[in-house]
Protein backbone atom coordinates (compact mmCIF):
# COMPACT_ATOMS: atom_id res chain seq x y z
CA UNK A 1 0.00 0.00 0.00
CA UNK A 2 1.27 3.23 -0.60
CA UNK A 3 0.40 6.23 1.09
CA UNK A 4 -0.93 9.33 -0.41
CA UNK A 5 -1.45 12.07 2.18
CA UNK A 6 0.22 14.84 2.92
CA UNK A 7 0.26 17.78 5.62
CA UNK A 8 -1.09 21.58 4.05
CA UNK A 9 -0.21 23.92 6.98
CA UNK A 10 -1.57 21.69 9.53
CA UNK A 11 -5.04 20.26 7.52
CA UNK A 12 -4.50 16.86 6.44
CA UNK A 13 -5.01 16.17 2.90
CA UNK A 14 -5.84 12.43 1.48
CA UNK A 15 -3.87 12.68 -1.27
CA UNK A 16 -2.18 16.44 -2.94
CA UNK A 17 -5.22 17.14 -5.57
CA UNK A 18 -6.77 20.50 -5.44
CA UNK A 19 -9.28 21.13 -7.85
CA UNK A 20 -7.69 25.15 -9.31
CA UNK A 21 -10.30 27.84 -8.43
CA UNK A 22 -11.76 28.97 -11.52
CA UNK A 23 -12.22 25.81 -12.94
CA UNK A 24 -15.17 24.41 -10.73
CA UNK A 25 -17.48 26.72 -9.41
CA UNK A 26 -18.17 25.70 -5.82
CA UNK A 27 -18.40 22.75 -6.86
CA UNK A 28 -22.27 21.81 -7.80
CA UNK A 29 -21.15 21.26 -11.48
CA UNK A 30 -19.08 18.21 -10.25
CA UNK A 31 -20.98 16.87 -7.80
CA UNK A 32 -23.21 14.71 -9.70
CA UNK A 33 -20.19 13.23 -11.55
CA UNK A 34 -18.37 11.87 -8.81
CA UNK A 35 -17.88 11.92 -4.95
CA UNK A 36 -15.69 15.00 -4.37
CA UNK A 37 -15.11 13.82 -1.17
CA UNK A 38 -12.09 11.84 -3.59
CA UNK A 39 -10.24 15.02 -3.67
CA UNK A 40 -7.65 16.62 -1.75
CA UNK A 41 -9.84 19.45 -1.58
CA UNK A 42 -10.86 22.35 -3.77
CA UNK A 43 -10.34 25.80 -4.24
CA UNK A 44 -13.88 27.49 -4.95
CA UNK A 45 -14.05 30.63 -7.67
CA UNK A 46 -12.56 33.81 -7.03
CA UNK A 47 -14.71 35.37 -4.42
CA UNK A 48 -14.64 39.23 -4.33
CA UNK A 49 -16.75 41.96 -1.84
CA UNK A 50 -19.48 42.67 -4.41
CA UNK A 51 -20.87 40.28 -6.78
CA UNK A 52 -19.04 40.35 -10.48
CA UNK A 53 -20.80 40.19 -13.72
CA UNK A 54 -17.87 39.44 -15.59
CA UNK A 55 -16.65 40.83 -18.87
CA UNK A 56 -17.85 40.72 -22.32
CA UNK A 57 -18.06 37.14 -24.66
CA UNK A 58 -16.06 35.77 -25.86
CA UNK A 59 -14.59 34.78 -23.11
CA UNK A 60 -12.52 31.95 -24.32
CA UNK A 61 -10.15 31.27 -26.91
CA UNK A 62 -8.03 28.30 -27.82
CA UNK A 63 -4.28 27.55 -27.82
CA UNK A 64 -2.03 24.70 -28.98
CA UNK A 65 -1.88 22.81 -25.80
CA UNK A 66 -4.40 25.07 -23.97
CA UNK A 67 -6.39 27.80 -23.58
CA UNK A 68 -6.93 31.73 -23.22
CA UNK A 69 -9.34 32.95 -20.72
CA UNK A 70 -10.51 36.43 -19.89
CA UNK A 71 -13.68 35.86 -17.76
CA UNK A 72 -13.28 38.75 -15.01
CA UNK A 73 -13.51 37.15 -11.85
CA UNK A 74 -17.34 36.36 -12.17
CA UNK A 75 -18.89 35.30 -8.74
CA UNK A 76 -22.34 36.14 -6.52
CA UNK A 77 -20.03 38.19 -4.27
CA UNK A 78 -18.98 37.52 -0.46
CA UNK A 79 -22.14 37.33 0.90
CA UNK A 80 -24.20 35.29 -1.12
CA UNK A 81 -20.96 32.62 -1.69
CA UNK A 82 -21.42 32.33 2.39
CA UNK A 83 -25.28 32.05 2.67
CA UNK A 84 -25.79 30.20 -0.56
CA UNK A 85 -23.03 28.50 -1.62
CA UNK A 86 -21.50 27.40 1.42
CA UNK A 87 -24.29 25.61 2.78
CA UNK A 88 -24.77 23.96 -0.91
CA UNK A 89 -20.68 22.30 -0.62
CA UNK A 90 -21.60 20.90 2.81
CA UNK A 91 -24.11 18.79 1.20
CA UNK A 92 -21.72 17.37 -1.27
CA UNK A 93 -18.27 17.59 0.35
CA UNK A 94 -17.11 16.69 3.85
CA UNK A 95 -13.64 18.16 4.25
CA UNK A 96 -12.42 21.66 4.54
CA UNK A 97 -12.52 23.69 1.37
CA UNK A 98 -10.14 26.14 0.04
CA UNK A 99 -11.25 29.89 0.01
CA UNK A 100 -10.00 31.76 -3.14
CA UNK A 101 -10.32 35.55 -2.38
CA UNK A 102 -9.60 38.51 -5.30
CA UNK A 103 -10.21 42.34 -4.51
CA UNK A 104 -9.53 45.79 -5.67
CA UNK A 105 -7.71 46.82 -3.09
CA UNK A 106 -5.96 46.04 0.49
CA UNK A 107 -9.60 46.54 2.15
CA UNK A 108 -11.32 44.43 -0.11
CA UNK A 109 -9.02 41.49 0.51
CA UNK A 110 -9.04 42.09 4.31
CA UNK A 111 -12.65 42.54 4.38
CA UNK A 112 -13.55 39.22 2.39
CA UNK A 113 -10.97 37.44 4.24
CA UNK A 114 -12.32 38.36 7.69
CA UNK A 115 -15.61 36.91 6.45
CA UNK A 116 -14.44 33.53 5.12
CA UNK A 117 -12.52 33.49 8.05
CA UNK A 118 -14.94 32.90 10.43
CA UNK A 119 -16.39 30.14 8.53
CA UNK A 120 -15.90 26.52 9.79
CA UNK A 121 -15.57 24.67 6.23
CA UNK A 122 -13.28 27.16 4.95
CA UNK A 123 -9.67 25.28 6.02
CA UNK A 124 -7.19 27.77 4.20
CA UNK A 125 -7.84 30.87 2.68
CA UNK A 126 -5.84 31.38 -0.62
CA UNK A 127 -5.43 34.95 -2.11
CA UNK A 128 -5.22 35.65 -5.76
CA UNK A 129 -2.84 38.53 -5.97
CA UNK A 130 -2.73 37.66 -9.82
CA UNK A 131 -5.69 38.00 -11.61
CA UNK A 132 -4.73 39.06 -15.21
CA UNK A 133 -8.36 39.74 -16.21
CA UNK A 134 -9.53 42.18 -14.22
CA UNK A 135 -8.56 46.35 -14.34
CA UNK A 136 -7.37 47.66 -11.40
CA UNK A 137 -6.24 45.03 -9.26
CA UNK A 138 -5.80 41.30 -9.04
CA UNK A 139 -2.94 40.81 -11.06
CA UNK A 140 -1.05 44.28 -10.21
CA UNK A 141 -1.29 43.27 -6.37
CA UNK A 142 0.65 40.02 -7.85
CA UNK A 143 3.69 41.75 -9.48
CA UNK A 144 5.38 44.24 -7.35
CA UNK A 145 7.13 43.04 -3.92
CA UNK A 146 5.59 45.57 -2.13
CA UNK A 147 2.43 45.41 -2.99
CA UNK A 148 2.19 41.16 -2.27
CA UNK A 149 3.97 42.10 1.03
CA UNK A 150 1.09 44.68 2.00
CA UNK A 151 -1.65 42.67 0.90
CA UNK A 152 -0.14 39.61 2.65
CA UNK A 153 0.45 41.42 5.95
CA UNK A 154 -3.20 42.79 5.99
CA UNK A 155 -4.94 39.58 5.45
CA UNK A 156 -2.59 38.23 7.50
CA UNK A 157 -3.97 40.35 10.51
CA UNK A 158 -7.38 39.29 9.36
CA UNK A 159 -7.26 35.78 9.60
CA UNK A 160 -6.07 32.97 11.67
CA UNK A 161 -6.05 30.71 8.63
CA UNK A 162 -3.46 28.96 7.45
CA UNK A 163 -2.96 31.80 4.42
CA UNK A 164 -1.67 30.84 1.16
CA UNK A 165 -1.40 33.58 -1.55
CA UNK A 166 -1.52 32.76 -5.15
CA UNK A 167 1.33 34.37 -7.11
CA UNK A 168 1.52 35.66 -10.76
CA UNK A 169 3.87 34.51 -13.05
CA UNK A 170 3.78 37.18 -15.05
CA UNK A 171 7.05 38.66 -13.28
CA UNK A 172 10.71 39.03 -13.90
CA UNK A 173 11.77 37.21 -10.56
CA UNK A 174 9.23 35.45 -9.03
CA UNK A 175 11.15 34.24 -5.77
CA UNK A 176 11.74 38.27 -4.87
CA UNK A 177 7.61 38.27 -4.64
CA UNK A 178 7.54 34.99 -2.64
CA UNK A 179 10.15 36.42 -0.15
CA UNK A 180 7.97 39.65 -0.02
CA UNK A 181 4.81 37.15 0.72
CA UNK A 182 6.62 34.98 3.47
CA UNK A 183 8.25 37.71 5.40
CA UNK A 184 4.94 39.40 6.01
CA UNK A 185 3.39 35.94 7.26
CA UNK A 186 2.19 33.86 4.47
CA UNK A 187 1.60 30.15 5.86
CA UNK A 188 2.50 29.11 1.89
CA UNK A 189 2.43 30.32 -1.83
CA UNK A 190 0.12 28.82 -4.47
CA UNK A 191 2.05 29.09 -8.04
CA UNK A 192 1.45 29.77 -10.99
CA UNK A 193 -1.67 31.75 -11.89
CA UNK A 194 -1.90 32.14 -15.62
CA UNK A 195 0.07 33.98 -18.26
CA UNK A 196 -0.75 36.20 -20.09
CA UNK A 197 -1.43 35.79 -23.46
CA UNK A 198 -2.98 37.44 -26.78
CA UNK A 199 -5.14 35.90 -30.03
CA UNK A 200 -6.61 38.11 -32.74
CA UNK A 201 -9.27 37.73 -35.00
CA UNK A 202 -7.70 38.05 -38.33
CA UNK A 203 -11.19 39.40 -39.30
CA UNK A 204 -11.22 42.13 -37.41
CA UNK A 205 -7.91 42.33 -36.76
CA UNK A 206 -8.91 43.05 -33.36
CA UNK A 207 -8.27 40.72 -29.93
CA UNK A 208 -10.03 37.56 -30.02
CA UNK A 209 -11.48 38.56 -27.05
CA UNK A 210 -12.89 41.48 -26.06
CA UNK A 211 -10.91 42.12 -22.92
CA UNK A 212 -7.89 41.87 -25.08
CA UNK A 213 -5.30 39.94 -23.19
CA UNK A 214 -6.23 36.76 -21.88
CA UNK A 215 -4.48 34.15 -18.96
CA UNK A 216 -2.95 30.87 -21.09
CA UNK A 217 -3.52 28.02 -18.99
CA UNK A 218 -3.61 23.99 -19.80
CA UNK A 219 -0.60 21.41 -20.60
CA UNK A 220 1.21 24.48 -22.35
CA UNK A 221 2.18 25.94 -19.11
CA UNK A 222 3.47 23.31 -17.35
CA UNK A 223 7.69 23.34 -17.73
CA UNK A 224 6.56 26.94 -16.62
CA UNK A 225 5.04 26.05 -13.58
CA UNK A 226 7.60 23.61 -12.82
CA UNK A 227 10.67 25.78 -13.37
CA UNK A 228 8.46 28.66 -11.32
CA UNK A 229 8.16 26.21 -8.57
CA UNK A 230 11.38 25.24 -8.46
CA UNK A 231 12.63 28.67 -7.89
CA UNK A 232 10.51 29.02 -5.19
CA UNK A 233 11.53 26.26 -3.45
CA UNK A 234 14.88 27.46 -3.25
CA UNK A 235 13.94 30.92 -2.02
CA UNK A 236 11.59 30.42 0.73
CA UNK A 237 10.96 27.91 3.87
CA UNK A 238 7.04 27.65 3.01
CA UNK A 239 5.16 24.54 1.90
CA UNK A 240 4.51 25.46 -1.68
CA UNK A 241 0.55 24.43 -3.90
CA UNK A 242 2.00 23.72 -7.52
CA UNK A 243 -0.32 24.08 -10.27
CA UNK A 244 -0.01 24.73 -14.35
CA UNK A 245 -0.73 22.29 -16.94
CA UNK A 246 -0.92 19.31 -14.74
CA UNK A 247 -3.30 16.83 -16.35
CA UNK A 248 -1.71 13.14 -14.76
CA UNK A 249 -0.79 11.72 -12.01
CA UNK A 250 2.93 11.81 -13.52
CA UNK A 251 2.31 15.30 -13.80
CA UNK A 252 1.56 15.55 -9.88
CA UNK A 253 5.14 13.47 -8.76
CA UNK A 254 7.10 15.62 -11.16
CA UNK A 255 5.31 19.09 -9.11
CA UNK A 256 6.15 17.44 -5.71
CA UNK A 257 9.76 16.59 -6.84
CA UNK A 258 9.99 20.35 -8.21
CA UNK A 259 8.71 21.31 -4.65
CA UNK A 260 4.94 21.43 -4.24
CA UNK A 261 3.59 19.96 -1.00
CA UNK A 262 0.12 20.25 -2.46
CA UNK A 263 -1.06 20.42 -6.17
CA UNK A 264 -3.95 21.86 -8.04
CA UNK A 265 -5.70 20.52 -11.33
CA UNK A 266 -7.55 23.53 -13.19
CA UNK A 267 -7.91 23.61 -16.67
CA UNK A 268 -8.13 19.59 -17.21
CA UNK A 269 -11.36 19.54 -15.43
CA UNK A 270 -12.73 21.64 -18.14
CA UNK A 271 -11.72 19.22 -20.87
CA UNK A 272 -12.18 15.69 -18.87
CA UNK A 273 -14.93 16.66 -15.89
CA UNK A 274 -13.40 13.52 -14.17
CA UNK A 275 -9.80 14.16 -14.64
CA UNK A 276 -9.27 15.15 -10.70
CA UNK A 277 -10.72 11.61 -9.69
CA UNK A 278 -8.48 10.10 -12.66
CA UNK A 279 -5.51 11.45 -11.49
CA UNK A 280 -6.38 10.44 -7.59
CA UNK A 281 -7.01 6.84 -8.89
CA UNK A 282 -3.74 6.69 -11.37
CA UNK A 283 -1.56 8.00 -7.96
CA UNK A 284 -1.01 4.59 -6.07
CA UNK A 285 -0.02 3.04 -9.57
CA UNK A 286 1.92 5.79 -10.76
CA UNK A 287 3.80 5.79 -7.03
CA UNK A 288 4.73 1.83 -7.15
CA UNK A 289 5.91 2.73 -10.72
CA UNK A 290 8.41 4.69 -9.65
CA UNK A 291 9.28 3.26 -6.35
CA UNK A 292 7.44 5.94 -4.11
CA UNK A 293 5.94 4.51 -1.06
CA UNK A 294 5.10 8.09 0.31
CA UNK A 295 4.24 10.72 -1.21
CA UNK A 296 5.25 13.53 1.29
CA UNK A 297 8.97 11.51 1.18
CA UNK A 298 9.37 13.21 -2.51
CA UNK A 299 8.56 16.96 -2.26
CA UNK A 300 11.15 18.97 -3.44
CA UNK A 301 13.03 15.89 -3.89
CA UNK A 302 14.29 17.15 -7.06
CA UNK A 303 16.79 19.59 -5.36
CA UNK B 1 -23.80 14.55 -18.98
CA UNK B 2 -22.06 11.48 -20.29
CA UNK B 3 -19.10 10.66 -21.32
CA UNK B 4 -18.84 8.81 -24.77
CA UNK B 5 -16.82 7.11 -27.27
CA UNK B 6 -18.56 7.56 -31.00
CA UNK B 7 -17.45 5.84 -34.07
CA UNK B 8 -18.05 7.99 -36.97
CA UNK B 9 -20.44 6.03 -39.58
CA UNK B 10 -20.81 9.02 -41.93
CA UNK B 11 -19.23 12.50 -42.63
CA UNK B 12 -20.39 13.77 -45.95
CA UNK B 13 -21.24 17.11 -47.34
CA UNK B 14 -24.83 17.81 -47.76
CA UNK B 15 -24.56 21.94 -48.70
CA UNK B 16 -22.21 24.29 -49.04
CA UNK B 17 -19.20 24.36 -46.25
CA UNK B 18 -22.04 22.31 -44.15
CA UNK B 19 -21.62 18.05 -43.29
CA UNK B 20 -23.98 15.24 -41.77
CA UNK B 21 -22.18 13.45 -39.40
CA UNK B 22 -23.73 9.90 -38.28
CA UNK B 23 -21.60 8.93 -34.77
CA UNK B 24 -22.65 5.58 -33.66
CA UNK B 25 -22.72 5.10 -29.77
CA UNK B 26 -24.65 6.08 -26.64
CA UNK B 27 -27.40 8.33 -27.11
CA UNK B 28 -29.15 7.83 -23.93
CA UNK B 29 -28.05 11.11 -22.26
CA UNK B 30 -30.16 13.50 -24.74
CA UNK B 31 -33.53 14.36 -23.34
CA UNK B 32 -34.59 16.92 -24.97
CA UNK B 33 -34.40 18.28 -28.52
CA UNK B 34 -31.46 21.73 -28.57
CA UNK B 35 -29.43 19.50 -26.37
CA UNK B 36 -25.52 19.64 -27.09
CA UNK B 37 -22.38 17.47 -27.59
CA UNK B 38 -19.36 18.22 -27.13
CA UNK B 39 -16.71 16.99 -28.97
CA UNK B 40 -12.75 16.32 -28.49
CA UNK B 41 -11.30 16.74 -32.17
CA UNK B 42 -8.20 15.34 -32.58
CA UNK B 43 -5.21 17.91 -31.91
CA UNK B 44 -7.53 20.57 -29.99
CA UNK B 45 -7.56 20.76 -26.36
CA UNK B 46 -10.81 22.47 -26.12
CA UNK B 47 -13.94 20.53 -27.05
CA UNK B 48 -16.32 21.66 -29.87
CA UNK B 49 -20.00 22.05 -29.11
CA UNK B 50 -22.45 20.81 -31.34
CA UNK B 51 -26.43 20.78 -31.15
CA UNK B 52 -27.74 17.19 -31.70
CA UNK B 53 -29.90 17.47 -35.17
CA UNK B 54 -31.40 13.94 -34.36
CA UNK B 55 -30.76 10.77 -32.13
CA UNK B 56 -31.68 7.15 -31.68
CA UNK B 57 -30.92 4.44 -29.78
CA UNK B 58 -26.84 4.12 -30.56
CA UNK B 59 -27.00 6.75 -32.82
CA UNK B 60 -26.59 10.39 -33.20
CA UNK B 61 -26.41 12.86 -35.91
CA UNK B 62 -25.27 16.42 -36.10
CA UNK B 63 -24.90 18.92 -39.04
CA UNK B 64 -22.33 21.08 -38.77
CA UNK B 65 -20.72 24.11 -40.71
CA UNK B 66 -17.15 24.58 -41.38
CA UNK B 67 -16.66 28.07 -39.38
CA UNK B 68 -12.79 27.15 -37.95
CA UNK B 69 -9.70 25.50 -38.37
CA UNK B 70 -11.65 22.78 -35.68
CA UNK B 71 -14.31 22.15 -37.92
CA UNK B 72 -11.92 22.32 -41.12
CA UNK B 73 -10.30 19.35 -39.59
CA UNK B 74 -13.31 17.62 -38.41
CA UNK B 75 -14.13 17.54 -42.67
CA UNK B 76 -11.22 15.37 -43.46
CA UNK B 77 -12.16 12.17 -40.35
CA UNK B 78 -13.25 9.26 -42.11
CA UNK B 79 -15.44 6.69 -40.78
CA UNK B 80 -14.48 4.43 -38.20
CA UNK B 81 -12.19 7.13 -36.44
CA UNK B 82 -13.34 7.54 -32.83
CA UNK B 83 -14.27 10.48 -30.96
CA UNK B 84 -14.78 11.22 -27.69
CA UNK B 85 -17.63 13.41 -26.21
CA UNK B 86 -19.81 14.45 -23.54
CA UNK B 87 -23.58 13.90 -24.56
CA UNK B 88 -26.67 15.29 -23.41
CA UNK B 89 -25.47 18.94 -22.67
CA UNK B 90 -27.64 21.57 -21.48
CA UNK B 91 -31.50 22.87 -21.03
CA UNK B 92 -32.58 22.22 -24.22
CA UNK B 93 -36.38 23.01 -25.89
CA UNK B 94 -39.45 23.03 -23.35
CA UNK B 95 -41.94 20.74 -25.62
CA UNK B 96 -44.76 21.28 -22.68
CA UNK B 97 -44.07 24.89 -23.01
CA UNK B 98 -44.88 24.50 -26.89
CA UNK B 99 -48.69 25.99 -28.27
CA UNK B 100 -51.01 24.05 -30.64
CA UNK B 101 -49.28 25.91 -33.45
CA UNK B 102 -45.76 26.59 -32.58
CA UNK B 103 -43.66 28.50 -35.25
CA UNK B 104 -40.19 27.23 -35.40
CA UNK B 105 -37.65 29.87 -37.10
CA UNK B 106 -33.42 28.62 -37.76
CA UNK B 107 -30.89 30.41 -39.68
CA UNK B 108 -28.05 28.94 -41.51
CA UNK B 109 -26.19 26.69 -38.80
CA UNK B 110 -28.94 27.10 -36.55
CA UNK B 111 -31.03 24.78 -38.14
CA UNK B 112 -30.04 21.34 -36.94
CA UNK B 113 -31.63 21.07 -33.82
CA UNK B 114 -35.17 22.31 -34.81
CA UNK B 115 -35.45 19.00 -37.28
CA UNK B 116 -35.57 16.93 -33.74
CA UNK B 117 -37.44 19.32 -32.39
CA UNK B 118 -40.43 19.36 -35.14
CA UNK B 119 -40.28 15.42 -34.88
CA UNK B 120 -41.13 15.26 -31.53
CA UNK B 121 -43.88 18.71 -31.84
CA UNK B 122 -45.61 16.08 -35.04
CA UNK B 123 -45.13 13.10 -32.88
CA UNK B 124 -47.61 14.87 -30.35
CA UNK B 125 -50.14 16.02 -32.87
CA UNK B 126 -48.56 19.86 -33.25
CA UNK B 127 -49.33 21.59 -36.27
CA UNK B 128 -45.71 22.52 -37.24
CA UNK B 129 -44.40 25.41 -39.27
CA UNK B 130 -41.07 25.87 -39.71
CA UNK B 131 -39.13 29.12 -41.28
CA UNK B 132 -35.84 28.74 -42.36
CA UNK B 133 -33.44 31.61 -43.39
CA UNK B 134 -29.79 30.75 -45.38
CA UNK B 135 -27.56 33.01 -47.43
CA UNK B 136 -28.16 31.52 -50.98
CA UNK B 137 -29.60 27.92 -52.32
CA UNK B 138 -26.22 26.42 -52.02
CA UNK B 139 -26.55 27.18 -48.49
CA UNK B 140 -29.66 25.34 -47.67
CA UNK B 141 -30.49 22.00 -45.99
CA UNK B 142 -33.00 19.99 -44.00
CA UNK B 143 -35.64 21.82 -46.13
CA UNK B 144 -36.99 18.09 -47.68
CA UNK B 145 -36.23 16.34 -44.58
CA UNK B 146 -38.59 18.45 -42.65
CA UNK B 147 -41.67 18.47 -45.18
CA UNK B 148 -40.90 14.62 -44.95
CA UNK B 149 -41.90 15.28 -41.39
CA UNK B 150 -45.32 16.89 -42.18
CA UNK B 151 -44.04 20.26 -40.87
CA UNK B 152 -45.25 23.44 -43.55
CA UNK B 153 -41.84 24.80 -44.49
CA UNK B 154 -41.32 28.65 -45.99
CA UNK B 155 -37.48 29.18 -46.98
CA UNK B 156 -35.90 32.72 -47.48
CA UNK B 157 -32.58 33.21 -49.05
CA UNK B 158 -30.73 36.07 -49.01
CA UNK B 159 -30.19 36.34 -52.73
CA UNK B 160 -33.81 34.98 -53.60
CA UNK B 161 -32.12 31.65 -55.19
CA UNK B 162 -34.17 29.34 -53.36
CA UNK B 163 -37.69 30.75 -51.65
CA UNK B 164 -38.64 34.13 -50.87
CA UNK B 165 -36.01 36.71 -51.30
CA UNK B 166 -34.72 38.41 -47.25
CA UNK B 167 -33.73 37.45 -44.21
CA UNK B 168 -36.13 34.55 -42.02
CA UNK B 169 -38.43 36.95 -41.16
CA UNK B 170 -39.59 37.51 -44.59
CA UNK B 171 -41.41 33.94 -44.00
CA UNK B 172 -42.32 34.29 -40.47
CA UNK B 173 -46.25 33.75 -40.43
CA UNK B 174 -46.31 34.54 -36.47
CA UNK B 175 -49.65 36.07 -36.35
CA UNK B 176 -51.26 32.46 -37.14
CA UNK B 177 -48.83 30.97 -34.57
CA UNK B 178 -49.22 29.90 -30.70
CA UNK B 179 -45.77 30.59 -29.88
CA UNK B 180 -42.30 30.10 -31.54
CA UNK B 181 -38.89 28.30 -31.08
CA UNK B 182 -35.89 29.71 -32.53
CA UNK B 183 -31.78 28.69 -33.32
CA UNK B 184 -29.49 31.17 -35.67
CA UNK B 185 -27.58 33.81 -35.09
CA UNK B 186 -28.00 36.11 -32.22
CA UNK B 187 -28.85 38.83 -34.48
CA UNK B 188 -31.80 37.03 -36.03
CA UNK B 189 -32.97 36.25 -32.75
CA UNK B 190 -33.21 39.72 -31.68
CA UNK B 191 -34.70 40.96 -34.94
CA UNK B 192 -37.14 37.92 -34.65
CA UNK B 193 -37.89 39.06 -30.71
CA UNK B 194 -38.25 42.55 -31.69
CA UNK B 195 -40.89 41.62 -34.54
CA UNK B 196 -42.97 39.57 -32.41
CA UNK B 197 -44.81 39.13 -28.61
CA UNK B 198 -45.22 35.72 -29.14
CA UNK B 199 -43.84 34.28 -26.30
CA UNK B 200 -41.05 32.24 -27.53
CA UNK B 201 -37.89 29.95 -26.95
CA UNK B 202 -34.67 31.00 -28.30
CA UNK B 203 -31.28 29.21 -28.51
CA UNK B 204 -27.88 30.65 -28.32
CA UNK B 205 -24.89 30.33 -29.52
CA UNK B 206 -21.62 31.22 -27.66
CA UNK B 207 -18.08 30.75 -27.42
CA UNK B 208 -17.86 27.92 -24.96
CA UNK B 209 -14.68 26.50 -22.70
CA UNK B 210 -15.94 23.38 -20.69
CA UNK B 211 -19.77 23.29 -21.81
CA UNK B 212 -21.09 22.30 -18.60
CA UNK B 213 -21.17 25.17 -16.57
CA UNK B 214 -18.14 25.04 -14.77
CA UNK B 215 -15.77 28.05 -16.29
CA UNK B 216 -17.95 30.54 -16.63
CA UNK B 217 -17.02 30.88 -20.16
CA UNK B 218 -20.48 30.92 -22.48
CA UNK B 219 -21.74 34.05 -19.98
CA UNK B 220 -24.89 35.74 -20.72
CA UNK B 221 -26.40 38.56 -19.21
CA UNK B 222 -29.93 39.01 -18.30
CA UNK B 223 -31.83 40.93 -16.05
CA UNK B 224 -32.01 37.66 -13.80
CA UNK B 225 -28.07 37.92 -13.82
CA UNK B 226 -25.10 36.42 -15.49
CA UNK B 227 -26.45 32.98 -16.67
CA UNK B 228 -24.82 30.12 -18.21
CA UNK B 229 -25.50 29.14 -22.13
CA UNK B 230 -24.25 25.67 -21.49
CA UNK B 231 -26.10 25.04 -18.22
CA UNK B 232 -28.66 27.19 -17.93
CA UNK B 233 -29.24 27.35 -21.83
CA UNK B 234 -28.41 27.39 -24.66
CA UNK B 235 -32.60 27.21 -24.71
CA UNK B 236 -34.35 30.20 -22.82
CA UNK B 237 -37.61 31.58 -22.40
CA UNK B 238 -37.15 34.74 -24.63
CA UNK B 239 -38.62 36.69 -21.10
CA UNK B 240 -35.49 35.50 -19.28
CA UNK B 241 -33.23 37.05 -21.18
CA UNK B 242 -36.01 40.27 -21.75
CA UNK B 243 -35.47 40.23 -25.72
Amino acid sequence: MVDTRVDLCGVALSNPVIAASGTFGFGQDFAPLYDLNQLGSFSFKGTTWLPREGNPSPRIAECPAGLLNAIGLQNPGVHKVISEELPRIRQVFDKPVMANVSGFSIEDYVRVSELLDAQAQVGWLEINISCPNVHGGGMAFGTDARMAGEVTRAVRAATRKPLIIKLSPNVTDITEIARACEAEGADALSLINTLLGLRLNLKTRKPLLPFGTGGLSGPAVLPIALRMVWQVYEAVRLPLVGMGGVSSARDVIEMMLAGATAVQVGSANLIDPWACPRIIHQLPGAMAQHGISCLRDIIGGAH
Amino acid sequence: MRQTAFTILENTPIARDTYRLRLAGDTAAFKQPGQFVNLSLPGYYLRRPFSACDWQKGELLLIYKVLGQGTADLVALRPGTRLDALCGLGRGFDLNACGRQPLLVGGGVGVPPLYRLARELVARGRTVRVALGFNTAADAFLVGELQALGAQVRVATLDGSLGERGTVLAVCDADSASDFCACGPTAMLKALCAATRLPGQVSLEERMGCGFGACMGCTVMTPAGPLRVCREGPVFDREVLAW
